[in-house]
This record gives C-alpha cells, sequence and structure tokens, in this order.
C-alpha cells in the first residue's frame, strides 16, 4: 500500500494513496466483473481455435483428422473444455449485465446472489456439457 | 465562424466523437449472440465425433451456413469492442496502446477472413 511519506513525521494517520483492486475486499460482483473480462480476453484467443476448426473442415478429410487427432489429446480436451466454461461464463454474465443496463437486479443483495449463481451454474454448464459428451457420444469430444 | 449551435455540434456524438455507437454496438451484438451462442453450442455438440465429410454436409446447409456466419461475424464485431476496452483500460503508454489496438484488430480480421473464408468454400 502506497503511504503518503509525511504521514508519520506530521503524526497524522496513514492513508492509502491511489486505491486500486489490492485495497478492496473482494466482493461477488467485483469478481465476477473481472472473470468476465478474463473469460473475454480468453475467448478472444479462442477464436484461433474455432478459425483452426472450420478452415481443417473445409481443407479436406485429412486436414480435419489431424485437427481431431489434436482435439483428443489432455491438451486439446483442456483447451476446449476452458473455451466452453468461458463461453457458458461470459453468456451467463453478459445475460446479467444486460439485465442491469435495463435497470433490473441492481440491489448489492439480488447482484451478489446471482453473480455467485452464475458461476456454479457456468461450471455446472460446462461439466454438464462434458458429461454428456463423454457419455452420449462413448468418445472424446471432437 | 460556424452558424450551428453548439448543441448542433455535439448532438448526439459528445466527446469522443462517436457517441454511444461502441457502447450500443456491444450490448447489439450481445443481445443477438444469445441465440447464436446456443445454437452454436447445439450445433457443435451435434458435430462432436463425426468424420469430416459430415461436418461439411452440415455447414453446407444454407441455413446452417448463414446463421455459423452470422454467429463468427456477431462474436468478432463483440470481441474486437471488448478487448479495445480492456486494451483502452490498462495499456496507458499511447505508443503501446495503438500498436496493441492494431495487433488485436489485425487478429480479428484474420480470423474473421479464415472463419468466413472457409464457411463460403464449404457452404458452396
Amino acid at each position: 500500500m502506497a503511504e503518503s511519506p509525511q504521514s508519520h513525521s506530521a503524526g497524522r494517520r496513514s492513508r492509502p494513496l491511489s486505491p486500486f483492486t489490492s485495497i478492496y475486499r473482494w466482493t461477488p460482483t467485483m469478481a465476477a466483473s473481472i472473470t468476465h473480462r478474463i473469460t473475454g480476453m480468453g475467448l478472444f484467443f479462442g477464436t484461433i481455435f474455432l478459425a483452426w476448426w472450420l478452415i481443417a473442415a473445409a481443407a479436406g478429410p485429412e486436414a480435419y483428422e489431424t485437427f481431431a487427432n489434436l482435439a483428443v489429446t489432455p491438451l486439446g480436451q483442456l483447451i476446449l473444455f476452458l473455451c466452453a466454461l468461458g463461453l457458458i461464463y461470459h453468456l451467463l454474465s453478459g445475460l446479467r449485465h444486460l439485465v442491469w443496463d435495463v435497470g433490473h437486479g441492481f440491489t448489492p443483495a439480488k447482484a451478489n446472489t446471482w453473480s455467485v449463481l452464475i458461476f456454479l451454474a457456468a461450471i455446472l454448464g460446462a461439466a454438464g456439457l462434458f458429461w454428456l459428451v463423454y457419455s452420449q457420444k462413448g468418445f472424446m469430444p471432437l | 465562424m460556424s452558424t450551428r449551435t453548439p448543441l448542433s455540434n455535439v448532438q448526439g456524438l459528445g466527446s469522443a466523437k462517436s457517441g454511444v455507437e461502441h457502447f450500443w454496438r456491444q450490448r447489439a451484438t450481445a443481445a443477438a449472440l444469445i441465440p447464436l451462442s446456443l445454437w452454436f453450442i447445439f450445433a457443435v455438440f451435434h458435430l462432436i465425433g463425426q468424420p469430416q465429410a459430415t461436418v461439411v454436409a452440415f455447414i453446407a446447409n444454407p441455413v446452417h451456413a448463414i446463421l455459423l456466419g452470422l454467429f463468427v461475424i456477431a462474436v468478432l464485431i463483440h470481441m474486437i469492442l471488448g478487448v479495445q476496452v480492456v486494451i483502452e483500460d490498462y495499456i496507458t503508454a499511447e505508443g503501446s496502446k495503438l500498436l496493441t489496438l492494431l495487433l488485436a484488430k489485425a487478429f480479428t480480421w484474420l480470423v474473421g477472413a479464415a472463419c468466413l473464408f472457409a464457411i463460403i468454400k464449404i457452404a458452396i
């Protein structure tokens, strides 16, 4: 925490200068807001895999096979899971932002409750989606 | 001297010279992406584990090609607007800010060109 240079010599109580995120107590809405940004940035880079998938499909069976074989590796699965988690979280959190934009659910209690629920829903949603794929297809995704 | 009133000079634009366009486009694409992403998740779920021929046949369907194209366009517009805000928030040096913004936009155009090229190639 930055302190004013005179704070001790002048005998005054030291107070923080330029408060930033590290100063504040964590709240669900704050965590949700930061996660919204992180997932957005993650999905930005995730579009590489969307482009890769489409180009591979357009290029032919061999290129598609190469992509599919990489997608089923543990690293491929991790990336795809993070993309799914990020997309579902960003979608739900974005929906919450749109509801806020029209002026609903903006009391601290409601905003905090929905922020926590969206975290849980995103994790359950992504895990559920992968569980469905593994169980229904009897097979690794992609 | 201009005969325009101060009100007419700023109307709908303000100091950023673009008014609420950025804010509004971010929300409009967000709203469009609610049904489009749900459709995309279902489409990917359907295509997982399928051979290339099935994937190509699915995308070649005009309805699917159009929806996929719209999804890609909405995603990329929404994404570059969002990333622009993040860059402007955290990069304060003018030179680095401009360079990072240009790189982010180049990346977005490149991904967009690749995706749309692939969809069009498959569909026609």
